[in-house]
């Protein structure tokens, strides 16, 4: 079995050395799809944009072109980069803000010249310190090249770009959240409507607000034609897809790959991607999605990595982090810490999310300490359909924010997937796993 | 402050600097920086409790944190954590008041393909191991 690695749409200069600085992005094709765009109009960069069906690729999968097309008309129009990628195993905007910040900046312009955007925020998770310092220094290089400023490569379209340190919120992610925490305030997200920061954004105008992957994509795009992107893929999911392969294999690790070419078995047991699961133990379960995704089993294996294949199959292509648990995974213990990052993160504002959020780590944390009892599963089961009522897939929402409904995702994943590991546990008063790995965690936490 | 303008709302990036100078937001900081930025000093509380990069205690000497998110938990930072809480036991210098090495958790630090991983006075290490880390953390 070998699998396809596409061609390489966004990590073209991973490899490269000093792929970071302004010299390496311009010895390899750099700038050319904003010299590009700028002869074009506008309108046909967003054509070319909306033709390439690129869907938003910091979990929603929204199409872009979409979104841009939403902007309510007025004055001035933002463009919002989300860099907040904060949640456990995501793991790609950092990497591609680090190893080609150039290329972010560059489709950032691209879209800030179709949206003609007066100022471009890059709001970056305030940890990545490394990848702030390049996107800093890119964005002074490219400040020089006359790239990003005044009078652009002598267009006349002029842009200002700021790079924003996040300071530690997993949810101004979600971004009205982030809107909010540009403006200066706490993260809390917006009540809806309005839907979208499309009709009302920062400081109330109209706003765009597109992953960092997302806006990676556009240099290719408008470079080699939409033609070019939209031929990989199939169906819903066009281009590329880096994945972020973490847990329980060889060799974990961003991948960037053609969607749709390959499957979830192809991603964890190639030689050439995930390299198959360490020590040869067997697969026990895996999260297609991050943390808010229904996990998945062996028997998912053979779905292609596709966002609508995925959601067939009851779950979620998110943001592209993949998390393998072998055999000797307790399903409790990792359910129990998902539980407990939302409880530590939810913003507060929402009853069912903070409350629910937190009886749900308590008595997932009884459970895997041994004091749980069997009436537990039912309780569990009884919180989540207060978080989200039904606990179905996808969820109903009764919160400001999906944070809420993400909450019942892991939890009610290991009841339904292993609940005699659940019983086990309530059973023999503990847990039967090795505990060298949690024990002193939990003495901590 | 000048830098930005005195406008409420780099409140944010004024408490980084602030955090940067003094090393932790007291009191007398947040109203300080309330007050040039015409921010209510609730709010400037509110907001440096939100983020968890604020602090409002002064810090150890040194910082240990260790990575216990999703990747780093399947990966052993519970053994991690264990050792250096051992290491720092050991030195009967769990809670004084002033601290040699403070011992953190932390959700997912972003190189989960490094896991297990842990800050050190800035500086990351992947793949560690418990015996690993108490190296690193000793020659401190
Ligand atoms: C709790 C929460 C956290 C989120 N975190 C991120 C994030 O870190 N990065 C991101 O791009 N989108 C994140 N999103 C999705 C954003 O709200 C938004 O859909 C996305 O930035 C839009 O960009 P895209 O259309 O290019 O994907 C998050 C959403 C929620 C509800
Ligand atoms: S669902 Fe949770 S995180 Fe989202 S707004 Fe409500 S309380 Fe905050
Ligand atoms: S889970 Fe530890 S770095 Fe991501």
């Amino acid at each position: 079995m070998s699998a396809q690695i596409g061609p390489q749409v966004i990590t073209s200069r991973f490899g490269l050395s000093e792929s970071w600085t302004l010299r390496a992005y311009l010895g390899s094709g750099g700038y050319e799809g904003l010299r590009k765009a700028l002869t074009m109009a506008p309108e046909d960069v967003h054509k070319a944009t909306l033709d390439s069906s690129i869907l938003g690729r910091g979990g929603a999968g929204f199409d872009a072109g979409r979104k841009w097309g939403m902007l309510r008309k007025a004055e001035p129009v933002y463009l919002v980069v989300n860099g907040d990628e904060s949640e456990p195993a995501t793991f790609k905007d950092h990497a591609l803000i680090e190893a080609d910040p150039h290329q972010l900046i560059e489709g950032a312009l691209i879209c800030a010249y179709a949206i003609r955007a007066a100022r471009v925020f890059i709001y970056v998770r305030g940890e990545m310190a490394l990848g702030l310092e390049r996107l800093q220094s890119a964005l002074n290089e490219a400040y020089e090249y006359g790239a990003v400023g005044a009078n652009i490569f002598g267009s006349g379209f002029s842009v200002d770009v700021v790079a924003h340190p996040g300071a530690g919120a997993y949810i101004c992610g979600e971004e009205t959240a982030l809107l909010e925490s540009l403006e200066g305030k706490r993260g809390y997200p917006r009540i809806k409507p309005p839907y979208y920061p499309a009709a009302i954004g920062l400081y109330g105008a109209p706003t765009v607000v597109n992953n960092v992957e997302t806006l990676s994509n556009l240099p290719f795009v408008v470079r080699n034609g939409s033609e070019a992107f939209h031929a990989l893929g199939e169906g819903a999911s066009r281009g590329t897809k880096m994945m972020a392969l973490s847990g329980h294999v060889r060799r974990p690790g961003n991948y960037e790959l053609t969607f749709a070419d390959v499957t979830f078995r192809e991603l964890i047991y190639d030689p050439a991607l995930g390299g198959g699961v360490r020590e040869d133990r067997a697969l026990k379960a895996f999260i297609p999605g991050g943390v808010s995704a229904p996990w998945f089993g062996p028997q998912h294996l053979d779905i292609p990595l596709a966002n609508e294949k995925i959601a067939e199959a009851g779950s979620m292509a998110g943001s592209g982090a993949v998390t393998v648990m072998d055999e000797t995974a307790c399903a409790v213990r990792a359910a129990w810490r998902i539980s407990r990052f939302f409880h530590r993160e939810s913003c507060g504002q929402c009853t069912p999310c903070r409350e629910g959020s937190g009886w749900v780590d308590k008595v997932m944390r009884r459970i895997e300490d041994g004091n749980g009892r069997e009436a537990d599963l039912d309780l569990l089961m009884d919180i989540c359909d207060n978080i989200s009522p039904g606990v179905r897939w996808p969820p109903a929402q009764t919160t400001i924010c999906v944070l809420g409904p993400s909450i019942p995702s892991s939890v009610a994943s290991g009841i339904r997937m292993f609940k005699d590991e659940f019983l086990e546990h309530i059973r023999l008063g503990g847990c039967p796993f090795p505990p060298d790995r949690l024990r002193a965690s939990l003495a901590h936490a | 402050m000048r830098e930005l303008g005195y406008r409420p709302d780099a409140l944010i990036e004024v408490l980084h600097t602030a955090q940067e100078a003094f090393g932790y937001l007291d009191a007398q900081a947040l109203a300080y920086v309330g007050d040039r930025l015409g921010v209510p000093q609730s709010k400037a509380y509110g907001v440096a409790t939100f983020y968890s990069y604020f602090t409002l205690e002064p810090e150890a000497s040194h910082s240990c944190v260790v990575c216990t998110g999703t990747a780093c938990y399947l990966d052993g930072a519970g053994a991690l954590v264990s050792a250096v809480a051992g290491l720092l036991a050991a030195r009967g210098q769990e809670a004084a008041p002033d601290r040699w090495l403070s011992l953190e958790e932390v959700r997912c630090l972003g190189p989960c393909s490094m896991a297990p991983v842990a800050v050190v006075d800035h500086e990351v290490h992947g793949k560690l191991t418990p015996p690993g880390l108490v190296s690193v953390v000793e020659s401190l």
